[in-house]
């Protein structure tokens, strides 16, 4: 019983490995295509982040921040790769929720689960 | 300076944080607010939610890697969690209410923490004698592999540090730093687990603790992909490099004069906030 746990924590421990490594490549590289856009089409501009002024809507909306992306703009697409970078961890946290329901270990199962509703509810 | 210019200067200015936090152990969120603050004389709030992001990043960076060691107790990780991201949360409503003039200065007090805390020698950590009730019951208690073979270790007192990790989780959320000082003193002199063991769980909840205060950031419109995109792939390629060179390079004199920088950094951020010129 014992041997047969281990094997099923290391499983889980090589999956969320893998996970967080391709979340954080596939942000980079979405990042990187919208920077690429960003500074052709704004690098000649002057920067302005002396006053604080928070952002548009398809800054912080997913849905508007996809439509901008399809006029081709850069900024929401840095953007949509900065929520896929965040979502790294918190698929983590999910991933981690299904491994201990299937170790049949049901405390761990809700210590997840309330950790996962507090980071959902907050978004 | 054209947003090219600006962006380029950021980008190198992230490679060398991420580079130096790698190296040293520090982590490059620490000064990365001093240097979008100070030196770019952006507004404190765009400087936290960009930090923030830098932070997730090289977290899950480095955390695929150790987790596939098996040194990252994921269990006690996972428990903890509960006490960062209920913190974070608390922070990061309380950022905005905070003037930044006491945002800066809480800043330099950390800053000086931090610098001061990777000098501390840590606890001796508890592998014989009692396990603890609560920490069987949450079945924290664990072993990783060292070259002499798997080692147990035992989590003491629980309840403290899960305490002093709700304070770490608000400082993050506050702050937009991972806070990995006050984490790792939660888990080396509270919780008296091993070193590498606690810094590499520290590291695997930093991703979790900043996800659960970025969605606030977001609304709030403190993050800015101008401002995000240099300096988290500044910051990752830094920190790529940094664990490829930490093998072969000599860390002692390096974090003696990185402590110094952050000092200097700390004192200043403190100054400009006293004098409420941030």
């Amino acid at each position: 019983m014992a041997i047969h746990k281990k094997f099923r924590d290391t499983d889980l421990e090589r999956v969320i490995g893998e996970l967080l490594r391709y979340g954080v490549l596939t942000s980079s590289l979405v990042v990187l295509a919208g920077g690429i856009t960003y500074l052709i089409r704004h690098g000649g501009q002057l920067p302005q982040y002396h006053e604080f002024r928070g952002e548009p809507d398809k800054m912080k909306k997913p849905i508007l921040m996809w439509q901008a992306v399809r006029r081709g703009e850069g900024r929401p697409l840095i953007q949509l790769g900065l929520l896929i970078l965040v979502a790294t961890p918190i698929a983590r946290v999910a991933f981690s929720f299904v491994g201990y329901l299937l170790e049949k270990d049901y405390l761990y199962a809700v210590l997840t689960v309330i950790v996962l509703l507090v980071i959902l509810l907050n978004f | 300076m054209t947003i090219l210019v600006f962006s380029a200067i950021l980008f190198i200015g992230a490679l060398a944080a991420g580079l130096l936090g790698s190296l040293t152990g520090l982590g490059g969120g620490v000064v990365l607010i001093p240097l979008l603050t100070l030196v770019f004389k952006v507004d404190i709030h765009y400087a936290i939610g960009t930090s923030l992001i830098s932070v997730i990043a090289t977290s899950s960076g480095a955390a695929a890697a150790y987790v596939k060691e098996g040194i990252t107790n994921i269990r006690l990780g996972m428990f903890l969690e509960l006490a960062t991201t209920a913190g974070a949360i608390g922070g990061a409503f309380l950022a905005a209410y905070l003037p930044t003039s006491v945002i800066a200065i809480l800043f330099g007090i950390i800053l000086v923490l931090s610098a001061g805390l990777s000098f501390a020698r840590p606890a001796d950590p508890v592998t014989t004698g009692n396990p603890g009730v609560l920490s069987q019951k949450l079945r924290l208690n664990s072993s990783f592999p060292t070259p002499d073979g798997e080692k147990r270790y035992f989590v003491k007192n629980v309840v403290g540090g899960f305490f002093m990790m709700n304070i770490a989780g608000m400082i993050s959320g506050l702050l937009g730093i991972g806070s990995g000082a006050l984490k790792v003193i939660a888990m080396d002199n509270i919780m008296r687990i091993p070193f590498k063991v606690s810094t590499t769980t520290s590291n695997f909840m930093i991703g979790v603790t900043a996800a659960a205060s970025v969605g606030i950031y977001l609304h709030r419109g403190y993050i800015d992909p101008g401002l995000s995109m240099p300096v988290m792939l500044g910051v990752l390629g830094g920190a790529f490099l940094g664990s490829r060179m930490l093998t072969r390079t000599k860390t002692a004199s390096l974090k003696i004069l990185f402590a110094v920088v952050i000092l200097v950094l700390a004192m200043e951020m403190i100054y400009n906030g006293l004098n409420h010129t941030i």
